[in-house]
């Protein structure tokens, strides 16, 4: 059974590569050191023309990935507070959720992604004419420019500032837990976190002056330029992967929250508990354990529907990849084979985060 | 409003839709006073007791908790709460959290225990529900008679002046019910306000002060536990009672 398994896996390469070489295709992985000669409007790090295919596959990686990521917190937000809306005792409150709901779930991804792709380029003005807030915000047709800053000689140690904003923080909610747990007094810790932030902001200002300037879009020519930008592209696919998915979560949520029997609400009123001390102490614990496993279904479709965003030109994985640098370079087994090993890989990495949250919340049982 | 009575329920009235499960409930309770709800299933004797701490809202009538009464306003609902323990027929202990946390939940969250105190009371309550070596254990790793003392540990934890009990041992095997009766009976002998559904007849006969007799949403009979079983008067209760002592 193995051996006869072997042999058709063996039979079917030696096939491809004999028909292959009989058709003059270059194969092997040589290409991905080549000049892929074109460029892309989003990229995470630098590439241009004269980049390598190997440089263009990260990009769209990095791509595919940052959507992803936004879209699965967007979609988890959303998800959760529609969930609950859904539940809630007010009318309105429930029925706008339902709304929601069906109207998102029911709609194939691809035509609310060319939704709300159609809806930026059509609806929104051109860069003359821009939305603006305030000189610094501007909406049209060609994105979305947000103020932000270029660093200057020192610039660079602000993360590392900030990380021990953050862990100074940690500390101190730490010890704020501890304190409550132990006195049973809630405290005003404002005034700790406060004074961390002077702490480290102050060093910082001493230490390296204001190593930054502002960065503010403005309208160069045809377009704006500096800035913080996001192409339509980008905004159109974030928008519609993460209310598309957080109509599923919403319903998945929902379904967790209604497996906690009865009892468990009523039990929880009747010692007195606050109904946020109930849902988060009580309700919400329990409603994970039905709520996970669906909930990573949700990330990984989420994660493989971002490869739809060939529809409108994102640059992500599959666009990129296993469309324009297949069309380029003809090698399709290679690219295909690379591109299905990368979300292999996603989805089994995001799995694995879950099934490792998941058991950390599994009940204890006789 | 009388100082002696803790509980004072007057003309409540309780519908579900269109089905009337209340009708003109009249009810006091001195504090300390033990009482037993019986009644055939489905005459509202579990409602009533539910009424008392909101879990089920009432559409006419008043009822006071200790001298607080009990409207839509939350401070009032959450006092009422804070003073009133309930132990459910299917315990709905908290089954993601260990006997200890199960117990120290409420104080810690409702009243601002600090934890090592809210700890040492629970220990306490457990030694007295006679678990005190149960405390790391999970609820699902408990025999259904630990779980229900647990229960009525937790609720003890907060400290409550009356306790209510809804059918505390009609979930349990015949084995199991001696241990948790004989946790509230010890309960009863230390002065506890207490009102309990149950049919369990040798238990009222030994703590109740009053036993009554709930049909179809109305109190029929009510009476010392003795008078209650020796002469009923209603020709409800002597079925009733017939149909639970005749088997």
């Amino acid at each position: 059974m193995v051996a006869a398994f072997i042999g058709l896996i063996w039979w079917l390469v030696d096939n491809t590569v004999a028909n292959l070489a009989r058709q003059n295709v270059a194969t092997g992985f040589g290409f991905l050191d080549n000049n892929t000669g074109f460029d892309i409007n989003q990229k995470l790090i630098a590439y241009d023309e004269t980049s390598s295919y190997q440089r263009l596959l990260l990009v769209g990686l990095l791509n595919t990935a940052i959507v992803s990521v936004l879209g699965i917190l967007f979609a988890t937000l959303i998800g959760f507070m529609v969930g609950l809306a859904r539940l809630s005792d007010n009318w309105l409150v429930s029925k706008l959720a339902f709304i929601y709901v069906e109207i998102f779930r029911n709609l194939p991804l691809l035509i609310q992604i060319l939704f709300w792709y159609v809806l930026l380029i059509e609806i929104l003005p051109h860069p003359k004419k821009s939305f603006g807030l305030w000189e610094v915000f501007f909406l049209n047709n060609r994105g979305l420019y947000l103020p932000w800053f270029s660093t200057l000689p020192g610039g660079g140690y602000l993360l590392w500032v900030i990380g021990l904003f953050g862990a100074g923080c940690f500390y101190v909610a730490r010890k704020a837990r501890n304190m409550r747990e132990l006195t049973g007094q809630t405290k005003a810790y404002v005034r700790n976190y406060i004074l961390i932030g002077v702490i480290c902001l102050g060093g910082y200002l001493s230490l390296w002056g204001v190593p930054f300037e502002a960065n503010l879009p403005a309208l160069k020519g045809f377009n704006f330029r500096g800035g913080l930008s996001f192409t339509p592209e980008f905004v159109a696919l974030l928008v519609a992967l993460s209310l598309y998915t957080a109509s599923f979560i919403a319903e998945i949520v929902r379904a967790g929250v209604l497996s906690v029997s009865k009892g468990q609400f009523e039990a929880a009123k009747a010692l007195g508990l606050p109904s946020s001390v109930a849902m988060n102490k009580v309700i919400i614990p329990q409603a994970m354990r039905v709520i996970i496993p669906p909930l990573t279904s949700q990330y990984l479709n989420l994660t493989k529907n971002s490869s739809l965003a060939a529809a409108i030109a994102y640059p992500e994985l599959v666009s990129v990849f296993a469309g324009t640098a297949l069309n380029q370079t003809g090698q399709a087994v290679e690219i295909i084979f690379i591109t299905m090993s990368i979300y292999l890989f996603l989805s089994l990495l995001t799995s694995f985060l879950m099934n490792t949250y998941n058991a950390r919340v599994t009940l204890v049982e006789k | 409003m009388s100082g002696k009575h803790i509980i004072e329920i007057s003309h409540l009235d309780k519908y579900f839709g269109d089905f009337h499960v209340l009708k003109n409930i009249n009810l006091s309770v001195a504090a300390g006073e033990k009482i037993v709800i019986c009644g055939p299933s489905g005459s509202g004797k579990s409602t009533l007791i539910r009424c008392i701490n909101h879990l089920e809202s009432h559409d006419g009538g008043d009822i006071i908790v200790d001298g607080v009464p009990l409207d839509d306003k939350v401070k009032n609902i959450d006092h009422i709460r804070s003073e009133v323990g309930m132990v459910f027929q299917q315990f709905n202990l908290f089954p993601h959290m260990t006997v200890l946390e199960n117990c120290i939940l409420a104080p810690v969250w409702v009243k601002g225990v600090p934890r090592s105190e809210a700890e040492a009371l629970a220990l306490q309550y457990l030694e007295r529900v006679r678990i005190p070596d149960q405390a790391d254990k999970y609820p699902g790793q408990l025999s259904g008679g630990q779980q229900q003392r647990v229960a009525i540990a937790r609720s003890l934890c907060m400290q409550p002046r009356i306790m209510l009990f809804d059918e505390p041992t009609s979930a349990l095997d015949p084995e199991m019910i001696k241990e948790v009766l004989e946790v509230m009976v010890d309960l009863a002998e230390q002065g506890m306000t207490m009102l309990c559904v149950t049919h369990e007849m040798g238990f009222a006969r030994r703590v109740a002060d009053r036993v009554i007799f709930m049909d179809e949403g109305e109190i029929i009979e009510e009476n010392t536990p003795t008078a209650f079983f020796d002469n009923p008067q209603n020709e409800r209760t002597k079925l009733f009672l017939s149909q639970i002592i005749g088997d």
